[in-house]
């Protein structure tokens, strides 16, 4: 522990121990009611709102000097947010960091659910910006929790509805609601609705927290989660036309690159830590060459 | 008419504090029937409202409703989950101000739909085909579908809530003012359709009305409510041809004959 030193001004994990117990007593709520939104008392983070403050403190709780910790921001592990995050838990719990999904126990992420499958040792925290899925549709709290607490989600599906009726499709992308458990529905953060199915029978602990809105929720490993849907319009993720140009690969979630102003672009696996095992493990994709690497 | 009363109000009075909204109000309302409550603003209209169609809470006083599987229940020892399942379904309440009513900020099919999709209506055609269908009905061109209340003009508003409270085949309708705002001949429309819809439907209805005219040409039955209190209570031809109480006298003597 030569760090000691350094970390004399932070309690470990930046928290100091009864906050970190108040979280862990709502994260405990969370587990017990997978689905409902536990309020809890939110800190002030060294981070604006909307840098994941809910996903900081809900980590900083579940952290312990053994813990290995990997950070998403969008899928990559390369990003502002994540480096960030990354090196704010290096400096005040200095854990063990790692990139890649397979070594990590705690996965800070915002936006993505790693491709690679999670295991039974591993949580996933979210970053979560909006934690009521019926917001835009009811602006009044003390409504939403009653609705929620009668189970009267029939506007969830008007807003599908809606997205039919203007769009000829469900054209929620992002956010897409899922009831958890057959109960309570749910906002699974902005992740892409192709993520969703990997949230049903997940084997790792999911938790969700959000900083601004002081709302902790969670579903446990093992349990069901199912996207809203109409029956003449059932859910679907989205289909990408070409695999990744750089490891080749399809049936995983991929962003849209734009190289110049002549309309070229190329599409790779947003999970870039998926994308490097793929490559170092020799898969080539149709553009690989071009950025600049010898590909064995 | 059936044997059995619909819905059955004994003494309901609501205090603001020291004021009184509505004193000691009784009736029965049977299936069908279409009751319009009249008065001057501030005479308790709309707290008796409130109060028989539980939005509000009445200081003393039942209310007894009969379920459709033939029990009287008095609405204010449900549970809140079967209360509010019960308004809206088997209840329609219809705003004098339509934006009060309706989501203004979805379509006008996803308005009529979300009755439909609260009750567990998962079937997205079957939706848009019964709001369609509504829509004729309440004379809304089909092709409106899509748009959102907030390019309707008064009129269509309130008939779109109507449709809204009326696709789910309810039983009874509470209507406060629905023809308050609304120019001449646009109220003789709307209340021209309301009657033929209540007609059709075997609706039974409280309809709260400032205005005698909608009363005579909706209601079977009138109740005259002054200073909280009901002062006279009878057929509506009756009351309006042969009224007894003063006030009432007073009240249709001072409409205006053009």
């Amino acid at each position: 522990m030569k760090h000691q030193q350094d970390l004399a001004t932070y309690n470990f994990a930046y928290l100091d121990e009864q906050t970190k117990r108040m979280i862990r007593r709502a994260i405990l709520k969370a587990i017990a009611i997978p689905g409902y939104q536990v309020p809890f008392a939110s800190r002030e983070m060294p981070m604006p709102y909307g840098w994941g403050t809910g996903g900081v403190q809900v980590t900083a709780s579940v952290l312990g000097p053994d813990d290995t910790l990997k950070v998403i921001d969008q899928g990559a592990d390369d990003t502002t947010n994540a480096v960030s995050i990354r090196a704010f838990f290096q400096k005040v719990a200095n854990v063990a960091v790692t990139t890649q999904t397979g070594k990590a126990t705690i996965i800070q992420t915002r936006h993505r659910i790693p491709e690679e499958p999670l295991s039974e040792n591993q949580v996933l925290v979210y970053q979560v910006p909006i934690p009521e899925p019926l917001r835009f549709l009811e602006p009044r709290e003390t409504e939403t929790r009653k609705m929620h607490a009668l189970e009267e989600y029939g506007l969830m599906h008007v807003k599908l509805y809606e997205d039919i009726a203007r769009n000829g499709h469900i054209a929620t992308t992002y956010a897409y609601p899922v009831k958890v458990m057959g109960r309570y529905v749910m906002d699974p953060s902005p992740t892409p609705k192709f993520d969703n199915p990997k949230m049903h029978q997940c084997a790792a602990l999911q938790l969700f927290g959000a900083g601004r809105e002081k709302r902790i929720y969670a579903i446990p490993p093992y349990t069901q989660v199912v996207s809203l849907d109409f029956e003449d319009h059932p859910f679907e993720v989205q289909a990408f036309d070409e695999p990744c140009a750089l490891c080749a690969a399809s049936g995983v979630y991929l962003d849209e690159v734009v190289l110049d102003d002549r309309g070229g672009r190329m599409f790779v696996c947003s999970d870039t830590d998926f994308c490097e095992k793929r490559r170092e493990s020799g898969h080539v994709g149709a553009m690989s060459g071009q950025s600049g690497e010898t590909v064995q | 008419m059936s044997e059995q009363s619909l819905l059955c109000v004994g003494g309901v009075t609501k205090c603001y504090g020291d004021r009184i909204g509505c004193r000691d109000v009784s009736f029965e309302l049977w299936p069908g029937e279409v009751l319009a409550v009249v008065g001057e603003s501030g005479s308790g209209k709309t707290t008796l409202l409130n109060c028989i169609s539980t939005r509000m809470m009445p200081t003393t006083g039942t209310v007894e409703y009969r379920m459709r599987d033939g029990s009287m229940r008095n609405l204010f020892e449900m549970g809140e989950a079967e209360r509010r399942f019960l308004m809206r379904t088997d209840w329609g309440f219809v705003h004098q101000d339509p934006a009060d009513g309706l989501r203004m900020t979805v379509s006008a099919g996803a308005n009529v739909g979300e009755r439909l999709m609260a009750v567990g209506d998962r079937h997205y055609g079957r939706i848009r085909q019964t709001a369609t269908d509504w829509l004729g009905r309440v004379e809304i061109d089909e092709d409106r579908i899509d748009d959102q209340p907030r390019a309707f003009s008064g009129g269509m508003r309130q008939r779109l809530q109507i449709a809204r409270n009326l696709v789910t085949g309810p039983r009874l309708v509470f209507m406060d003012e629905p023809t308050g705002g609304l120019d001449v001949s646009v109220q003789a429309r709307l209340l021209d359709l309301v009657r033929g819809l209540v007609n059709d439907l075997g609706l039974a209805a409280i309809v709260v009305t400032h205005d005698l005219a909608v009363a005579r040409l909706l209601s079977h039955h009138m109740m005259v409510m002054k200073d909280g209190q009901v002062i006279e209570h009878g057929l509506t031809d009756r009351v309006l041809d042969d009224p007894h109480e003063p006030y009432t006298q007073l009240l249709v003597s001072s409409i205006l004959q053009v």
